[in-house]
């Protein structure tokens, strides 16, 4: 009889076992669901129950449009106060599925006669669905090995700071709901995949659908189950369950996915979706071989199958080409091509490496956003290679495109942290499954042997409670080092505890990293921003929703305020004023021209804010608090985004010293001091210090002593901490005259008679 | 493309096999033709035909989008997505209870596999009558 580290109690019917194990789970997953939304309420508790950011600004906006006036109204609504004078078709521009989601839930509510603010249901939409993503990477984790990896999955989801920096409370955007229906939708594929069930393939249909109506992120899905399927028929695994949950899926979910005004017929008309339509046929010719031959068993005729299906396979991905070729499909667009060459969208389309989540992903938030996740990713990757099941390949795939995708941008860590959580669960469960599994390997070769069978009994029947014994990774290990005849295993107590302890060190310091992160990162709304005061206690800066009520109070309900589009959707969410442009940045041109209003100098700049009837404009200095994503440090990429419109009057190099730096202070060029964002940055900026140089605490440099002075614009609002300013755009002169010189000669300068009198050509 | 031999079968054979005599085509097709009449049962058959018929229209909604118009073109797709998702559907079925698959679907009885073929084709119908516009 084969010894044991420790025994466990052996008069438990297997019976009340499994019934204890089942309801601990469910214990065990609502406990992870309440940790999942609570430490996503930080940013509740520490500033208040409000919006974040940008998009969720718009979101937001929508949303109570849907809320107060109907769905039929969201879907028709058409903004004429968003990209004044263009307007913005929002019913057939958006995705609308977060919207309607809320809307749902808030009707369900008000049918239950529960009065809950549309506001509320918007900020605690993100933390909600994160506990339904715990529960569905508890499913999918479940397919991949078993119940208890599910729990530890669930558990690393839950908390993650990946997947917490985009699912705060506030955080209302399209990835709030985005990772659940992701997850669960390959839930349903790998399900639908291993019964060979056309309901799950509906299912998952279903899903997409309603993913394809809530993120644009769904190309992954579309992209990523037919690479599974291509590999597995790759790899002869093709089967009869494949067909039939491919199929199902495909031809359900794309109909589907069409119904979606954004998308339209996208699905059959872009080269992203065409890897999808390909694998559908592919999988059409190769089950109709399989079933030919199944028929016919004669050589010849097998040869003459293969020869045709390669045949078909090639004509059909030519016509794919030559379809793209002739403008009957659209080749990849710039988004796309940005993720493979990671320089394309600097060169091409700037206003989309402007963004910054769209940057490449630096070293550190790897293990700021994953922590110890990061290196049990490979070992569960690994695991999978050793059992390789046709789920197992997913789980490869996905971790393989995935890495790559998050190493290109920022933001598609996001579509990286289920899987990493995924495998490292895998990972660490087998390491807690080989070390809590209480038998000890017999001492020598041969009385294993002997005592086999008898100890096999043993094992199975006292130890039902913990899950099956996986060996994969010993086997694993066994293979690599080629020498299976001496017995492996771990012998006694003290070994297994070292581990134990150790892997439970592990967790109990990824806790504590993700609720630091969480708490110290990832909560501030951007909104509104908090400092601490010498005494620790902390002091909360307001500056943007003091300026955007001041908009909202002391301005006609039809001024148009221009500002750089990242704040444009805050301005029409916040101060309910039209705005140029916004972060729907549909119109490229559109935003090159408020950045070259904002590079140009006040005479070129002028006639473009008559013209687009601009009334206020609004910039965003943090030179007196050290708040660093203000205008000047955005300026360039105006200037880039302007000069692809208009290489001639805009160049970048104009705005930098002769060394190539980058500078506000007297080394800045003239350009660059007489471009109307630097204007009204720095205006009287140096009053403020009362004859001391004055400092811009983000760049760190001295501003000149003699400040910009404005002829057009004058000075309408500064926020307490100068973080927002607005100027109102001068009307024409009564008498005619060119501001400036009216200016002049208000301030008692005289003209000088030697030349005549500037007149302005045609001004508006 | 799909399993309905008599016509299919006769299309496929056309692209490959420049070497072979046509005559042993021919006897394959034959042989491959009476196999199939003697050894499928006549629940498998009466789905082929539907499935041919399935195929029928659609390519019939394909020649005519091509050849006429295309002009509500969401109808078109409406119509010919409901011809292919119908048809996989079917195709699935088929898979499905078919005997000798009896070890690939262990978890899916015939009448499941009906259930989940309705189920199916209500989603599907669904959102093709939405689309019909």
């Amino acid at each position: 009889m084969a010894t044991k580290a420790y025994t466990l109690p052996s008069n438990i019917s297997p019976e009340t076992v499994a019934n204890t194990s089942s309801l601990l789970r469910i214990v065990a997953l609502a406990l992870i669901s309440a940790a999942a939304i609570s430490s996503r309420l930080f940013a509740v508790v520490n500033f208040e129950s409000i919006i974040h950011e940008f998009d969720p600004w718009f979101n937001y906006r929508a949303t109570r449009l849907l809320a107060s006036k109907g769905f039929y109204a969201f879907w028709n609504w058409f903004d004429p106060t968003a990209w004044y004078p263009l307007g913005r078709v929002v019913g057939g521009t958006v995705y609308p599925g977060l919207m309607a989601t809320s809307g749902v839930i808030y009707n369900i509510l008000h049918a239950l006669h529960l009065p809950v603010d549309i506001r509320n249901i918007c900020v605690l939409l993100a933390p909600g669905f994160s506990a339904f993503t715990a529960w569905s990477t508890y499913m999918f984790t479940k397919e991949m090995k078993d119940e208890s990896a599910g729990l530890l999955a669930a558990a690393f989801i839950g908390i993650v700071p990946g997947y917490i920096s985009r699912s705060v409370a506030g955080s209302y955007d399209n990835e709030a709901i985005a990772i659940f229906l992701l997850m669960f939708t390959f839930f349903c594929w790998i399900k639908a995949l291993k019964t060979g069930s056309a309901l799950f393939g509906t299912v998952a249909a279903l899903f997409y659908f309603y993913m394809v109506a809530a993120w644009g992120g769904y190309a992954f899905i579309t992209n990523m189950i037919p690479l599974h399927a291509l590999t597995l028929m790759i790899m002869g695994r093709f089967s009869s369950r494949l067909y039939v949950a491919y199929t199902s899926w495909y031809a359900i979910g794309t109909l589907a996915s069409m119904q979606v005004p954004f998308v339209g017929f996208q699905p059959i008309r872009t080269s992203e979706h065409m890897a999808a339509l390909g694998v559908f046929g592919l999988l059409q010719i190769v089950a109709f071989a399989e079933l030919v031959r199944s028929h016919v068993s004669s050589k010849q005729f097998r040869t003459l199958l293969y020869a045709s299906v390669i045949g078909m396979g090639i004509v059909g991905a030519l016509a794919i080409v030559g379809l793209t070729y002739k403008g009957w499909i659209a080749p990849w667009t710039g988004r796309f091509y940005s993720l493979w060459d990671t320089g394309y969208a600097k060169k091409y389309i700037p206003i989309i490496a402007s963004v910054s989540e769209h940057q490449p992903t630096a070293w550190p938030s790897f293990f700021m956003d994953l922590h110890f996740l990061v290196f049990l990713f490979p070992a569960g990757v690994v695991m999978c290679f050793t059992k390789l099941r046709d789920e197992h390949i997913f789980v490869i795939l996905y971790s393989v495109v995935a890495s790559y995708f998050a190493g290109v941008m920022v933001r598609l860590m996001l579509t990286l942290t289920p899987v990493v959580c995924v495998a490292a669960a895998i990972a660490f469960s087998s390491l807690l499954d080989t070390y809590i599994d209480p038998s000890e390997p017999a001492p020598t070769a041969a009385e294993a042997i002997e005592d086999d069978s008898a100890s096999q009994d043993v094992t199975k029947k006292v130890k039902k409670a913990a899950p099956p014994p996986p060996m994969g990774f010993m086997e694993f290990l066994s293979t690599l080092s080629g020498n299976t005849s001496r017995p492996r295993g771990i012998f006694g107590l003290n070994s297994r505890l070292v581990v134990l302890l150790n892997a439970l060190g592990m967790l109990v310091f990824f806790v504590v990293h993700c609720t630091w992160v969480t708490a110290n990162a990832y909560s501030s709304p951007s909104v509104v921003l908090a400092s601490h005061n010498p005494d620790g206690s902390q002091h909360i800066i307001d500056d943007f929703r003091e300026a955007y009520y001041w908009l909202r109070q002391n301005t006609p309900k039809d001024a148009v305020v221009m500002s750089w589009w990242d704040y444009g959707y805050q301005i029409a969410g916040m101060a309910d004023r039209p705005t140029l442009v916004d972060n729907n940045t549909w119109n490229n041109t559109h935003i090159a021209t408020v950045g070259k209003a904002m590079s140009s100098t006040e005479e070129v700049a002028y006639p473009i804010l008559r013209k687009h009837d601009v009334d206020y404009v609004l910039v965003i200095f943090g030179g007196l608090l050290g708040y660093s994503g203000d205008d000047i440090n955005k300026f360039l990429w105006m200037v880039r985004i302007a000069q692809g419109v208009w290489p001639d009057e805009i160049q970048e190099p104009n705005y930098f010293t002769k060394q190539g730096e980058y500078r506000i202070d007297d080394r800045a060029s003239d350009t660059m001091k007489n471009s109307l964002m630097y204007k009204m940055s720095y205006y009287r900026f140096n009053e403020l210090f009362g004859g001391q140089p004055a400092m811009d605490r983000v760049r760190g440099q001295q501003v000149p002593k003699a400040g910009p002075t404005l002829d057009y614009l004058d000075e309408a609002f500064t926020s307490e901490n100068w973080i927002v300013r607005i100027y109102q755009v001068r009307k024409d002169d009564l008498l005619g005259r060119d501001l400036k010189v009216a200016n002049a000669f208000e301030q008692g300068k005289k003209r000088k008679k030697t030349k005549p009198p500037v007149r302005r050509k045609a001004l508006v | 493309m799909a399993p309905p031999k008599s016509s299919a079968a006769t299309t496929k054979t056309a692209t490959p096999a420049p070497a072979e005599a046509p005559k042993a085509a021919v006897n394959a097709l034959e042989s491959l033709w009476k196999a199939y009449y003697e050894t499928t049962s006549s629940r498998l058959k009466l789905i082929d035909a539907f499935l041919v018929f399935l195929m029928v229209s659609g390519i019939i909604q394909f020649v005519y989008c091509v050849l006429v118009t295309n002009f509500p073109f969401n109808a078109f797709l409406a119509g010919f997505g409901s011809c292919v998702g119908q048809f996989v559907l079917t195709a699935s079925l088929r898979s499905q209870v078919n005997p000798d698959n009896r070890n690939e679907f262990k978890d899916i009885s015939p009448e499941r596999a009906f259930a989940d073929f309705a189920l199916g084709s209500i989603v599907l119908h669904f959102f093709v009558y939405n689309f019909l516009g």
